[in-house]
């Protein structure tokens, strides 16, 4: 089930790892070997039913899948139009989408004779997600982690050390999510041998943007599934949020082909895409070459990668996944962005009106859905990824209000 | 004939090695990139590699990496070192120059336009660490037919496959990264090193110069047995960093450089 569509115009990447224009692997020479052997495994594993049969395993009885659909009536009946779904990927075990593609990635490992385990992580989602399956199957995980989120973050970096992980601080560049990624390759290419580096986004060199979008794609081929038995019919517009783009990815691609589902992508706005303060790489980005991929990037004249800003830590990020570029350029997705200030208000509505906290990240998906639900038909469909759970985000919604826990 | 492959014949006639030094543009900042370069130069570099900044410079260690932050602070860009190409070509018509760098500043400035104002300024190489040379067929010959050498890289993890590869796309010489980690790693097994030469020689006719993990004379003297050039970046930016001030940095540059210089022009069999 986790197969992507065969003849599709949208059976993308090419065999090198193109979107288009997007996508590829611009890495180092030092790189390219260790890229090689994870493609050629990740192929043989992407074939191999036994492979995908202990994924679904893992899915059903760690992470807790199908993930349910919640028909968030109260909302939608304030809201006065349209009727919203929320697919409850919060609900999953560590509390987000994250961890379908660290099952993913470490059984991959394993099946490749890892022994030990690399990732990055801004939020400390991806961090958390990583370092609890890396408990689970026995790996020693190192994680990267820039120093000002290290500090932001403090509640999610005790998570991972509880769970045995070794967090480490990254002081080079903006000492952001993107400093880690860096880190985190340097780390590889010095320990090739060994280690198996679990990206936590669609971005990355081929194979990564790819196969992250087959674990995550499990999201959207339940919800097709789902939607049938719940509604009746599929929804008439999926939305979630771009920050790398993998939650966003996994419940799209199934949906690629059915032309009649209209599919959106909300990027942080931050204080305001007239500011600096902002992650809206597709918005307002240039094409560029990052962390092993051709993608939109929010740069300067020069080419030098600048700061995104967001209230949410995991859409931070001043890159997007390259198909979410390509997809933008066909026209297939659209994009939006969602400012701080639309997606707190989104945080507290839903909160209050159907007692689900729910991510920040998630928030701005939210944000759209309730600004284009009152124009729609009470019978219209709305599906929301809601991608994370916002216990994580107490302190921040706080400090938003002016309060100290 | 490129002056890169001059430099190199000129040398193999004279049975000696090259050395090229690693300097980052801007570092410790912009006023100092040319007179710095024009030292090298006269403490025995032959080809000089100036490192353009990047703000995620993936494949470097520490010491390149707080380099770069500091050049770009000071307003280092992709345009100034070119300049300061052009201005050490004032004086020096002699000495090849390499721009080692990331993709993304020659994305955004457009690379034909790049290649136009790199060839005006008298660069003689491009070493684009993040294009393999499948990902940049077409930037590749573009920089040919402006006569400017593509430089690639080739690992110690390269199979055959991809050494055949890497040798037919590159010009100038290969760079040999010559250890498993980033630039500046204190890990340089020599022996590896030399062992794994023939291989590279035995796939091209282009000079092999080797990089990556040469920290002193004695390094640079056992690769230089093996290889055809060598290449010094991290120590060197950490003397540079070490100077008190300007006059120290380029004597302290200079006596480095020289220490190589004495090391690789000693009969080869000195190093065992």
């Amino acid at each position: 089930m986790n197969r992507t569509t065969g003849n599709s115009p949208f059976s993308q990447p090419d065999e090198h790892g193109h979107f288009g224009r997007f996508g590829g692997v611009f890495v180092s020479e030092t790189l390219i070997a260790a890229l090689s052997e994870l493609t050629d495994a990740w192929r043989a594993a992407r074939d191999d039913e036994t492979f995908w049969a202990a994924f679904q395993h893992e899915m059903a009885h760690y992470v807790g899948r199908p993930s349910p659909i919640y028909h968030a009536r109260n909302w939608s009946q304030q809201l006065g139009g349209a009727q919203i779904y929320l697919k409850r990927e919060d609900l999953n075990h560590t509390g987000s989408h994250k961890v379908n593609n660290c099952i993913g990635q470490a059984l991959l490992a394993r099946r490749m004779g890892k022994t030990r385990i690399i990732a990055e992580t801004g939020a400390g989602q991806h961090g958390v997600a990583t370092a609890s399956v890396a408990a689970r199957y026995g790996l020693p995980c190192v994680v990267y982690m820039g120093a000002e989120d290290v500090r932001r973050q403090a509640s999610n970096v005790y998570r991972m050390k509880l769970l045995g992980a070794e967090v480490r601080a990254v002081e080079s560049g903006s000492r952001t999510l993107k400093d880690a990624l860096n880190e985190a390759m340097r780390d590889w290419v010095t320990n090739i041998a060994d280690t198996f580096y679990i990206i936590g986004t669609v971005a990355g060199p081929h194979p990564y943007p790819q196969m992250v979008r087959d674990f995550q794609s499990i999201i959207g081929h339940e919800c097709r599934e789902q939607m049938v038995k719940l509604a009746g019919r599929q929804p008439d517009e999926i939305i979630a949020c771009v920050g790398g783009g993998s939650n966003a990815i996994g419940i799209f691609h199934p949906y690629l082909d059915e032309a009649n589902v209209r599919l959106t992508g909300v990027e942080a706005a931050g204080k305001g895409l007239h500011t600096p303060f902002h992650a809206a790489a597709l918005g307002c980005g240039r094409a560029g070459v990052l962390h092993g991929n051709r993608t939109m990037l929010l740069q300067d004249a020069n080419g030098q990668i600048m700061e995104a800003h967001s209230v949410s830590a995991g859409l931070d990020y001043p890159g997007v996944g390259p198909e979410h570029a390509w997809l933008q350029e066909t026209g297939r997705v659209q994009y939006v962005a969602a400012s701080d200030d639309e997606a707190l208000a989104a945080f507290h509505a839903l909160t209050r009106a159907e007692g689900i906290l729910p991510a920040l990240e998630s928030s701005h998906a939210l944000a759209h859905a309730a600004r284009i639900a009152p124009t729609l038909p009470k019978d219209a469909i709305v599906l929301v990824n809601l991608s994370g759970r916002g216990d994580k985000d107490m302190h921040t919604v706080a400090e938003y209000g002016g309060l100290q826990l | 004939m490129s002056r890169i492959a001059a430099t190199f014949e000129h040398l193999r006639q004279q049975g000696r090695r090259a050395l090229i030094p690693f300097l980052t543009a801007g570092f410790p900042d912009l006023e100092h990139t040319v007179p710095l370069m024009h030292t090298l130069v006269e403490h025995g570099a032959d080809i000089i590699e100036l490192g353009v900044p990047c703000s995620d410079p993936m494949a470097d260690g520490p010491v390149i990496q707080r380099a770069s932050e500091q050049a770009i602070a000071c307003g280092m860009t992709l345009r100034r070192a070119i300049d300061s190409v052009a201005q050490f070509r004032w004086t020096n018509t002699h000495t090849p120059v390499v721009l080692m760098g990331y993709a993304n500043p020659i994305e955004a400035m457009g690379y034909p336009t790049f290649i136009a104002r790199a060839q005006d300024a008298g660069v003689d190489g491009v070493l684009t660490v993040d294009y393999p040379p499948q990902e940049c067929t077409e930037f590749a010959a573009a920089l040919a037919a402006a006569e400017i050498d593509p430089i690639f890289l080739l690992a110690p993890t390269s199979t055959e496959t991809r050494l055949r590869e890497v040798a037919a796309a590159g010009r100038g010489y290969l760079y040999y990264v010559s250890l498993v980690g980033v630039t500046g790693a204190a890990t340089l097994d020599t022996a590896a090193v030399a062992a794994r030469i023939p291989a590279i020689r035995a796939a091209t006719g282009l000079p092999v110069a080797v990089g990556f993990g040469v920290r002193d004379a004695a390094s640079a003297q056992k690769i230089g047995a093996a290889a055809d050039g060598v290449i010094i970046g991290s120590r060197l930016i950490e003397i540079l960093e070490a100077a008190s001030d300007a006059p120290e940095m380029h004597r302290a540059a200079g006596e480095f450089l020289g220490s190589l210089r004495t090391a690789l022009d000693q009969p080869h069999g000195a190093a065992q």
